[in-house]
């Protein structure tokens, strides 16, 4: 497989075609993050169960590039699949999971995402050789992240 | 009669004169067409900087030992150079660090002026005070530097700034242009060539509107120096700018030409040390241009590289670089537009026009487009370009830019053409476009 085609696998290219969890509503809590240098832009929300301390369901909009809108995409199906393991992520579980994105994301090729932990969302290992794009990945996660700040602070 | 272009032999000597042409990215020889964000060196520059640091560094216009009268010399030896090169006195020709701070000195100067406070308060700068009813005349095509400190200009000073708008060819609307530019108009502020088309500026239509009701000119050169022979008195224009690095120079230098007399009178912009006659405790006075607008200790081997740039472009001479560009930009843009799905902005606009040229790939984010070509070792641009409004009025957020430069060949445009081609496919996309 060439560089590229690491890059745009398969299942980049069909959540890019056709992304989940895109059914972000109106009112709902989200950060907006925008990748200034070439207009990418996320709006996301973390929906939670009803105790509040898991994380039911990823939602999200957004446009730009095919990396950016896959990784949202990826990161709502994930969210929605181990909701349904009944292994909703905790606050701390997926702040640990995005630094987890983030450090094999800025390696550079060193470190591959773990398909256990990351499910699809793996196929994004290819981005890190490309250190222009990895803020195109990055984007929806660090959405995410802010709301738990947001979160986290709004509790103390 | 019209120069000639460049032959295929001299294209390859020019070649040979940039080090970084000879590397390899992604297994492909380098195809750098990203020349308008920023050119490559030629060794004659790299040396030039690297020589000066060498053997003759030391602080300028201070002190009075040898080595420091022989760093003085090489830096007023460079101001000449660039002065020859736009045809105007060597103290017309102010060094900064880039075209944006010399778009900014001027914009903070009039406001300056516009205070009445300060060096405001000098009676020589009350011809540039700004106030309300006053207006600020942009394009809708500037780049964000030629836009943004005549938005904050006008905020500061109760001026109005107004915008020529683009027609859906991506050229001027001169029609439009003839109304907005009129009494109020105190500045007129414009891109020589647009960063994102490639189109030249009508000057011969904007400046003689300006001119008619006394407004100050000043003409953003940054993509027209490197291309086209750049004259500003001939193009009858206030004030000129661009930086070095689109030049083949180093960064961290610009250029700001401005006529004499108005140099000498507009307020200073950045204030400390080598700008002043006399200063005490509570007051200073101010040389004239233009060591006016150079406080600090200026940016030495950059103005040297810079005018060794100058040199360069200077002895394969600015007339044939643009007869060759010519060529260069017919073939681009024929090439492009024969390729399915791929949009050129502002194709359709009949103006002249540089070697560059922006697209839009139907169904394709430029970002994706642009990791197709870099995989074949073609270095393009992908984004806004600095140029937001121009990609909305295109109703489009970015493009992928392929730009040419002095050591660009035919062959690498058709590569890159070819390159261009294989993206809809490389994404499951049919020939021809979506519906």
């Amino acid at each position: 497989m060439s560089g590229l085609e690491q890059l745009y696998q398969q299942i980049i290219m069909d959540h890019a075609k056709h992304p989940h969890g895109t059914d972000l509503a109106a009112g709902e809590e989200t950060s907006h993050q925008r990748n200034p240098v070439c207009g990418d832009e996320i709006t996301l929300a973390l929906r939670w169960d009803a105790a509040g301390d898991r994380i039911a369901d990823v939602a999200w909009e957004g446009s730009g590039c095919s990396i950016s809108q896959a990784s949202a995409s990826l990161l709502a199906t994930l969210a929605e699949e181990r909701a349904a393991e009944g292994e909703a992520w905790t606050p701390e579980e997926l702040t640990a999971l995005i630094a987890e994105f983030r450090e094999a994301l800025r390696s550079r090729g060193a470190i591959a995402l773990d398909e256990e932990r990351f499910g699809d969302a793996a196929a994004l290992s290819g981005v890190s050789r490309y250190v222009a794009r990895v803020k195109c990945a990055m984007l929806a996660w660090v959405a995410a992240e802010d709301l738990l700040v947001r979160r986290a602070g709004a509790g103390s | 009669m019209l120069a000639a272009p460049l032959t295929s032999a001299e294209i390859e000597g020019i070649r040979a004169r940039f080090p970084i042409l000879r590397r390899e990215v992604n297994g492909h020889p380098l195809v750098y067409l990203d020349s308008a964000a920023t050119a490559q060196k030629p060794d004659a520059v790299i040396d030039a900087e690297s020589d000066f640091l060498r053997t003759s560094n030391a602080a300028v216009n201070r002190g009075a030992h040898s080595l420091a009268g022989e760093a003085t010399e090489a830096y007023e030896d460079a101001r000449a150079t660039i002065a020859r090169f736009l045809g105007v006195d060597e103290n017309e020709v102010v060094f900064t660090s880039h075209a944006t701070e010399a778009l900014n000195l001027v914009a903070y100067s009039l406001g300056t002026a516009s205070s009445g406070s300060g060096a405001g308060s000098h009676p020589d700068a009350a011809r540039f005070a700004l106030r309300e009813g006053d207006e600020i005349v942009v394009t809708e095509l500037e780049h964000h530097a030629n836009l943004i400190p005549w938005q904050e200009l006008a905020a500061r000073t109760g001026a109005t700034l107004r915008y020529i708008p683009v027609l859906d060819h991506g050229g001027l609307d001169l029609d439009a242009a003839a109304t907005i530019i009129g009494e109020r108009t105190r500045v007129l502020a414009v891109t020589h060539v647009s960063n994102v088309t490639g189109g030249v500026t009508p000057l011969e239509h904007l400046v003689p509107l300006a001119r008619a009701v006394g407004a100050l000119v000043v003409l953003d050169a940054c993509q027209s120096a490197p291309h086209l022979p750049l004259r500003p008195r001939e193009l009858d224009v206030d004030i000129a700018v661009f930086s070095g690095h689109k030049l083949y120079g180093p960064t961290g230098i610009g250029v700001l030409y401005g006529r004499t007399e108005l140099l000498d009178a507009m307020p200073p912009f950045l204030y400390g040390g080598s700008m002043i006659t006399t200063v005490t405790m509570e007051h200073s006075e101010y040389l004239p241009a233009p060591q006016r607008f150079e406080p600090g200790t200026p940016r030495l081997s950059q103005a040297v590289g810079l005018a060794a740039a100058i040199r360069f472009v200077e002895e394969v001479g600015l007339d044939r670089i643009a007869a060759t560009e010519h060529q260069l930009a017919a073939r681009l843009l024929d090439g492009l537009a024969r390729v399915p799905g791929v949009r050129i902005l502002g194709a359709d606009n009949p103006a002249p026009r540089v070697a560059l040229a922006s697209i839009v790939v139907d169904g394709v984010h430029a970002h994706d487009a642009g990791q197709v070509l870099d995989d074949r070792g073609i270095a393009a641009r992908v984004g806004h370009h600095c140029a937001q409004p121009l990609h909305r009025r295109f109703g489009v957020s970015a493009s992928l830019r392929l730009s040419a430069g002095i050591h660009t060949t035919e062959d690498e445009l058709d590569l890159a053409i070819d390159a261009v081609a294989g993206i809809r496919p490389f994404f499951g996309l049919g020939e021809g476009a979506e519906a």
